[in-house]
């Protein structure tokens, strides 16, 4: 049976040459990089020079970046740490309402139990955040902004750079003047995007994003797992979540991956490199994709925009079927990617992306993403075009819902 | 082809029940041989007037809808036929079609005898679900019980229905017993998560230990623990 992986937006297989960088820093060099011998140093030399390579690629310096164990506790630190740390200064964020779980849940946290207030932006049918709209929601006592780079479920790109530019100018001409400040700070709001998403395929220049934070991880660029990266620009103030040695300036304590930190490096590098290329070579696969799917199987809806979108993303509401069956119907026929259907969630809630769009929980229950990836290839595609049709019709006879056509036409 | 040389991430063959206490999703293989093989869901082409009897339960935003067509003989309130359709998981479909088969198997059960259906012989005969997936077979019981119902309001035999009565725990909310054991099924264990779901005791906190109480035996009796 084929083989078809289309679930990259949620984790891809390392990089052989990732994990060839990685490998000595499982093995011989296993040093601390904190210990004060030969082992050590090797080890934490690795490290600076991976944080080098990293703060190139970037565009940042290099004591600007601060490892973590993933892009949750990334988001975590950009959203709980840097509020918890500012909130002298103000005590309102704006997000939008489909980020991430690790954003948009730690931003309902503040809500609901640290006194912060919260302003959630919807996004439009398409799946996208105007620069109008943040600026809109700016007030004098906002002291963070987060839109994410690139959703990682419908795959739509954000005018990150257009936002940052327009938030520095707001910063310069409003100070911020909440009554407890020191007067003359131009510091709120301060801007962070979640670009997990964004690393195998847009640019990841912060001067050209004008990003204060920006949450990287490893695992969505054929990195390891388990290891990420936050860039905190000079002067931008985090309070820890957790407690101990003084790693990551004592912002993030705990011995480093020391290999799993050169893996991303190494993936980083990669990913930059080859992503125009291999952004090229995807959108033309991922357009045959949608049009294909179009084409053969009635009653289906794009979500998310046709074209501000990631090149590996095609994310599909198939009217009047239930994600999670489709999933594992698709499962048996050896291809395998991923719902926004409650059934699949631990909360059994449906995708709060799709919702957001402005449609109804069938539509939700019926959306099924495929992210594509360096294996894909025009087979692959044309395999998948084969097989949905039938296993669509197949769960539709069985459907007694008949979505409003108004969502699909 | 993808060829990362890893198994694949779901669907080996083989992938069994779940002894884990309910954290894996995979199914037992009765259960995937009644989802990729429905048994006695209702034809396109079927003429509803064929049965005199229908159920529904649940709608497309809790994200499961079952809808039941039975034929039952008047005579010996035997269920000769039991057709569905449903707008559901995996679980959905395979508890339905296993249910379809023990209200229809050796001659069809009495309407008396259907209405004792518990999601748990269900389950049994399905080889166990993933716990999170135990609403989905909860569904097919009661549809089965809203069509009983049905045929004994068409054939004016009203004495013979049964309600299914629901207790009101917060007056203030107007959320029920029934309502509290809805949200457990859906996954909310804690206080919180029910509130979440049913606004219960939000304004009117001294119903909320009772609550507790009801949270912790609907999860006793659905999760066993």
């Amino acid at each position: 049976m084929p083989n078809v992986y289309l679930d990259h937006a949620a984790t891809t297989p390392l990089d052989p040459r990732v994990l060839e960088a990685m490998l000595p820093y499982l093995k011989e060099n296993f040093g601390n990089p904190s210990s004060f011998h030969s082992v050590g140093k090797d080890a934490k030399d690795a490290l600076d020079d991976a944080r080098e390579e990293m703060a190139k690629i970037l565009h940042v310096r290099a004591d600007e970046l601060l490892f973590t164990s993933g892009g949750t506790e990334s988001d975590n630190l950009a959203v709980l740490g840097f509020c918890r740390a500012n909130q002298s200064h103000g005590k309102h964020l704006v997000v939008t309402a489909f980020e991430h779980h690790a954003v948009i849940e730690a931003a309902m946290h503040l809500e609901k139990k640290e006194g912060f207030e919260v302003t959630y932006l919807s996004p439009d049918h398409d799946g996208m955040i105007s620069l109008e709209q943040v600026m809109a929601a700016i007030r004098p006592d906002t002291i963070l902004v987060s839109v994410m780079y690139a959703n990682n479920e419908i795959g739509t790109i954000q005018p990150i750079g257009e936002i940052g530019n327009a938030i520095q100018k707001h910063r310069k001409q409003n100070p911020n003047t909440m009554p407890c400040l020191q007067p003359g700070n131009f510091q709120f709001p301060v801007f962070h995007t979640d670009a997990c998403q964004a690393t195998g395929a847009l640019d990841l220049d912060v001067e050209k994003l004008h990003v204060d934070l920006m949450t990287i991880n490893g695992s969505k660029m054929y990195g390891p797992k388990g290891v990420g990266a936050l860039y905190v620009r000079r002067g931008v103030k985090i309070q820890p979540l957790q407690f101990g040695g003084s790693q990551e300036k004592g912002i993030r304590p705990g011995t480093e991956n020391v290999a799993g930190i050169i893996g991303m490096a190494k993936a980083l590098e990669i990913a930059q490199g080859e992503r125009v290329a291999e952004s090229q070579r995807l959108v033309v696969l991922r357009d045959m994709l949608i049009a294909g799917i179009r084409e053969r199987v009635p009653k289906v809806r794009l979500n998310g925009h046709p074209t501000k979108r990631l090149p590996n993303n095609v994310n599909i509401s198939f009217m009047d079927l239930e994600g999670e069956a489709f999933i594992l119907y698709l499962d048996a026929s050896g291809i395998y990617a991923s719902t926004g259907s409650a059934c699949t969630s631990t909360t059994l809630d449906p995708s709060h992306v799709i919702l957001a769009l402005g449609l109804p929980y069938e539509v939700a229950h019926g959306s099924v993403r495929f992210s594509l990836g360096h294996s894909t290839t025009a087979d692959d595609i044309q395999y998948v075009l084969e097989t949905i049709p039938p296993l669509v019709a197949k769960l539709r006879a069985l459907s007694p819902v008949r979505v409003d056509p108004k969502y699909y036409v | 082809m993808s060829d990362y040389n890893q198994p694949p991430v779901i669907g080996k063959a083989g992938d069994v029940t779940t002894k884990d206490g309910g954290k894996s999703w995979f199914y037992t293989d009765v259960v995937k041989d009644h989802f990729f093989n429905p048994r006695n869901f209702m034809h396109e082409d079927a003429n509803p007037d064929d049965y005199n009897a229908i159920g529904k339960v649940g709608s497309p935003a809790c994200g499961d809808e079952l809808r039941v067509w039975m034929k039952v003989d008047p005579a010996t309130e035997k269920i000769l036929d039991f057709r569905w359709k449903t707008f559901g998981c995996g679980s959905a479909i395979a508890s339905t079609s296993m249910a379809s088969l023990m209200v229809t198997e050796n001659g069809g059960m009495t309407l008396s005898e259907a209405r004792t259906i518990k999601p748990q012989h269900i389950m049994d005969r399905l080889g166990g679900l993933p716990a999170r997936k135990f609403h989905c077979s909860v569904l097919c019981d009661k549809a089965l019980r809203d069509a009983i119902n049905d045929f004994y309001r068409r054939t004016d035999q009203v004495d013979k229905m049964v309600v299914e009565a629901s207790r009101i725990i917060d007056p203030v909310s107007k959320v029920t017993d029934h309502d509290i054991e809805e949200a457990v099924l859906d996954g909310a264990t804690t206080i919180e998560a029910v509130q979440a779901k049913t606004k219960v005791g939000i304004g009117n906190p001294s119903v909320l230990p009772a609550v507790e109480e009801l949270i912790r035996f609907y999860r006793e009796k659905y999760f066993g623990a």
